[in-house]
């Protein structure tokens, strides 16, 4: 089994699905022969040609709006977004078309699109490069939100979201592109949209949060007293979210920290929490903690790991909770 | 009924200086003087120069990315000329260093800019310019607007904004030339054609065959130029902007230029052009024909040049200590320009930035008061 980054584990996702479907056709700005500018889509363009693997005019609303005239004409399209902070123009065809075409022709049309959009902080990029808006989307219905945050999951991810019906929004946090190396099985193998996975069992807290944060809070983790005891969950699927497996953990242990790099108002910790108290009311020991990015704008990367959930301001947020 | 023609238009191309620094004397009347040409001379080579310490900055881990603005210097210094300091506004993206310098913007501001610092955005009293747009595209409807209100208020005023061949793609521009033609908005929309957007070619990137052309479609006046001939950045930036003056409303200008470098230090071109397209530009460059024009004229010497590069070095190696001696900003910069008054929540996640309750005062009612559950 191949050892591969995240980068290259989404790349070679999207030449075997590339192989296997001859609708797939990826389209985005420097995609082709520059491999796209995390080199996400190197050598795909050699390999499939310049009809499959395009590089488009500077134009996220026309990426956008094209992808979803290209599933509905029969295609399966993954546009790609070079960075989330340039989703701006996309977001009138993402949202007012991509996300309702299937309500408003009552299934008749659809758009079976995955969009592929780098995402967080963490990397020193310029302004605009580091944002996390993946609640914007969660609060659009009509479209599922990805965000894979292991070479493993990155696959099973990606594969299920090209072969979904519906629009789908991957969101590849960059901050882990390159980071580490697993192991990603050359066989076909999807991981179900809507599973969150639990990283690490435990009985004392629940930490949820998904993407980069994932590798802070193994980090607080391993700062923790060993008699701690953290059942970690790494969401995976923003939308629709996978409150079974939330709510059977923080059941279990009356407290939970939800950990992103969003900012805190409105941002998927509130709702997270909101579904909490819902499911977990009579079990829940403390508040639900959130630990996230501020209510600022993200700001340049000088002050970067001031703004994001770093290991320490996680730690002292599930000391606190355990305190409580 | 016979078909008739009902509308005709052509593309006319400014080249006044040209490779070889041969000058056109009729077209070059009422330009710059030889004084200014000097001037410009040494302004794109301090900021030739610029580039090369932004350079070695991010290359020494003390810089983010950064875009060089190497090859392409001519169309910042001539509009930059054209444009009346402290009266006209410069709405720029990131490739016109020289003319924000030249509008009194501190060197080391946007140096400060592409090492993550947003005090780098700052502008000072009595510039006007809007900072450096990410976004690309984003800035044209800025200038539009910034120019309609000058022109409500009466105002003796100008705007020029500048952007790359790749932005003429985004819906943005459309609406921006449409406004301004609309509105007859005192604008200058600058184009630098410098064939490339990252990897993507002009030819992939657009159909037409100029970029000058996207204006007919407004009525707005439009002229393609060489962009590596300050006489011609200048004449045109300074037609523009007479016209603008006198109510005569928006131009466009396609700037034909050249990136010489990669698009930022994060991109090696390498991957997806030619050298032979980078060495055929190479004798295009801005600094070495108006070098070769100077020195026709007497205007220079090797004893001159030798100077200037030893001034222009001195000038950068400066401004890289100034930005690198700041002191790093504290993290309550990021929440102090937010709102003209922070709001109390923020406010208080402020406060508690280093704690995890974010947003909640210790003191808070109901969180650590809160009555013990049966
Ligand atoms: C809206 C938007 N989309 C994508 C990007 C990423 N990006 C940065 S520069 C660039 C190319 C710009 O090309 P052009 O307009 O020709 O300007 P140049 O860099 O060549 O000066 C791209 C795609 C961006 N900054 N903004
Ligand atoms: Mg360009």
């Amino acid at each position: 089994m191949p050892q591969l980054t995240l980068v290259q584990a989404i790349n070679s996702t999207l030449a075997h699905e590339m192989q296997r479907d001859d609708r797939v056709v990826l389209l985005g700005e420097d995609v082709g022969l520059n491999g796209g500018v995390f080199r996400v889509t190197e050598g795909l363009q050699a390999r499939f040609g310049k009809d499959r693997v395009v590089d488009t005019p500077l134009d996220e609303s026309g990426i956008m709006g094209s992808a979803i005239g290209l599933a509905i004409g029969g295609m399966r399209p993954i546009p790609e977004i070079q960075f989330e902070g340039f989703l701006g123009p996309a977001y009138d065809q993402l949202v007012n078309h991509a996300a309702r075409m299937r309500t408003r022709t009552r299934g008749a049309i659809t758009v079976p699109m995955t969009v592929r959009i780098p995402v967080g902080g963490g990397i020193h990029a310029p302004e605009l490069h580091s944002d996390s808006p993946e609640a914007i989307y969660a609060h659009s219905p009509g479209l599922k939100v990805v965000m894979p945050s292991t070479p493993y999951d990155a696959k099973g991810l990606l594969l299920a979201a090209i072969r979904d019906p519906d629009p789908v929004i991957y969101f590849e946090p960059k901050r882990v592109y390159r980071s580490f190396r697993e192991e990603v099985p050359d066989e076909d193998y999807t991981i179900e949209i809507g599973k969150a996975k639990v990283v690490s069992e435990g009985t004392d807290i629940t930490v949820v949060t998904w993407g980069a944060p994932v590798f802070q809070c193994l980090g607080a983790l391993d700062n923790l007293p060993e008699d701690v005891s953290v059942e970690l969950i790494d969401l995976r699927t923003i939308y629709p979210i996978d409150i079974e497996t939330i709510a059977q953990s923080v059941q279990k242990t009356g407290r939970c920290v939800v950990v992103h790099e969003a900012p805190k108002t409105a941002g998927m910790g509130a709702e997270i929490s909101s579904l909490i108290q819902e499911h977990c009311f009579l079990h829940l020991e403390a508040p639900v903690q959130r630990c996230t990015g501020f209510d600022t704008i993200m700001p340049y990367y000088k002050l970067e790991l001031d703004y994001l959930p770093e290991t320490p301001r996680i730690q002292k947020a599930i000391e606190e909770c355990l305190a409580y | 009924m016979p078909k008739k023609v009902v509308y005709e238009a052509s593309i006319e191309h400014l080249q006044i200086l040209d490779e070889d620094g041969k000058l056109d004397a009729k077209l070059a009347k009422d330009t710059i003087t030889d004084e200014q040409v000097v001037y410009l001379y040494e302004q794109m080579s301090i900021c030739r120069q610029f580039d090369e310490i932004a350079f070695k900055l991010q290359r020494s881990g003390r810089m983010g990315t950064y875009p060089q603005n190497k090859g392409q210097e001519a169309n910042a210094v001539g509009a930059g000329l054209a444009l009346q300091k402290g009266k006209d506004w410069l709405v720029p993206c990131y490739r016109e260093n020289a003319a924000l310098f030249m509008h009194g913007l501190p060197m080391h501001y946007i140096l400060l800019h592409w090492m993550g610092d947003e005090r780098g955005n700052q502008i000072p009293e009595g510039c006007l310019m809007t900072p450096i747009s990410i976004p690309i595209g984003t800035q044209m409807l800025h200038a539009t607007g910034i120019a309609w209100a000058a022109k409500l208020r009466a105002e003796d005023r100008v705007v020029a904004t500048f952007f790359g061949d790749g932005a003429t793609s985004e819906g943005d521009f459309h609406g921006a030339m449409n406004f301004a033609t609309v509105m007859q908005a005192p604008v200058i929309f600058y184009c630098q054609n410098n064939q490339w957007a990252i990897s993507v070619p002009r030819e992939i990137q657009m159909n037409s065959a100029t970029v000058a052309q996207k204006a007919l479609a407004y009525d707005m006046p439009t002229i393609q130029i060489d962009g590596n001939d300050i006489f011609a950045t200048f004449k045109a930036t300074r037609d523009a902007a007479k016209r603008a003056r006198e109510g005569g409303g928006p131009s466009f200008i396609e700037a034909v230029t050249y990136r010489l470098g990669d698009h930022t230090t994060a991109d090696d071109a390498r991957r997806y052009r030619d050298q032979a397209e980078v060495d055929a530009w190479l004798s295009k460059d801005p600094l070495i024909r108006t070098r070769k024009y100077m020195e026709g004229k007497g205007l220079w010497s090797d004893k001159r040049q030798t100077d200037l590069e030893e001034r222009a070095k001195r000038i950068v190696e400066e401004v890289a200590r100034t930005a690198l001696e700041i002191e790093d900003p504290t993290p309550a910069d990021f929440f102090d320009h937010m709102y003209a008054e922070l709001p109390a929540d923020l406010a208080r996640q402020r406060e508690t930035m280093r704690t995890s309750s974010l947003g909640l005062s210790p003191d808070q009612p109901g969180l650590k008061t809160q009555p013990q559950r049966a």
